[in-house]
């Protein structure tokens, strides 16, 4: 395609489109999902661990690790994705240790949270910004 | 997705009562994430793994919830109590309501 001054408007206005639409759309359904979750509580920080890498180089397979010394129930939230869930981790009678490891996708650089409900009833949170190279996603 | 789906558990065999093991589980699934499209451009369905249970002789360990944003071949790595001899048993739930199960027994000594 030839770069004219008009498929530059349409490609300018076009990606302005795509990048406006779907943050929208992110941040509110994360927050309803930790709203979800939390059933409205303030969320503190304090006992919740979340060890993620910095830089990812294929977002397909991420290692992450959620440890708690008193967690029930840990929710792992991708701020960037496109459904923000990743998992929730409930331990039962013979959990020895309220930790965990898996390996996640991410669509692109964003922001890991972890939120663990405590035996007490609160809710901590701790969250890791993990920079993505390749996105995994698909198209 | 029924074809192609293993279980893979790793449990030590034997262990001392009370003792604190680690449990490394990963089953063979493609997990489509319901967000990729074929070379039609047509979106291809969902279909993943969405519950992973653990339980010891009747007992739960974990009872984890699986989104799409689980990698393909969903590994999870966790720590249990061994109170007594006994067996671990490991279930999968399919989207499709395929269920895939494993079990591993455990001696004390």
């Amino acid at each position: 395609m030839e770069l004219t001054r008009r498929n530059a408007i349409v490609l300018g206005a076009s990606a302005l489109f795509v990048a406006g639409l779907p943050k929208q759309g992110r941040a509110a359904t994360s927050d309803e999902v930790i709203a979800a979750f939390t059933g409205g509580a303030e969320v503190g920080t304090g006992d919740i661990e979340l060890t993620a890498p910095e830089i990812a180089e294929n977002g397909n397979t991420v290692p992450i690790e959620v440890s708690s010394t008193a967690a029930t129930e840990i929710l792992v939230l991708a701020m960037g994705n496109p459904t923000p869930n990743v998992a929730t981790f409930k331990f039962g009678k013979l959990a020895a240790s309220r930790s965990a490891s898996t390996r996640i996708r991410l669509a692109g650089t964003q922001d890991v949270v972890a939120i663990a409900k405590l035996e007490d009833g609160s809710f901590v949170q701790a969250s890791s910004t993990v920079k993505v190279t390749i996105g995994g996603c698909g198209g | 997705m029924a074809s192609g789906v293993k279980p893979r558990v790793k449990v030590p065999k034997k262990a001392a009562a009370g003792d604190t093991i680690t449990i490394k589980t990963l089953i063979s699934h493609k997990m489509e994430s319901g967000q990729r499209k074929d070379d039609d451009g047509n979106i291809i369905p969902r279909s993943i793994i969405n519950r992973f249970t653990c339980d010891f002789n009747g007992e739960n360990v974990v009872d984890i919830t699986l989104e799409p944003a689980i990698s393909t071949n969903p590994y999870f790595e966790f720590q249990a109590l061994v109170p007594e001899a006994g067996e671990f048993k490991f279930t999968w739930y399919d989207d499709d309501g395929s269920v895939y199960e494993e079990s591993k027994m455990i001696a004390i000594g």
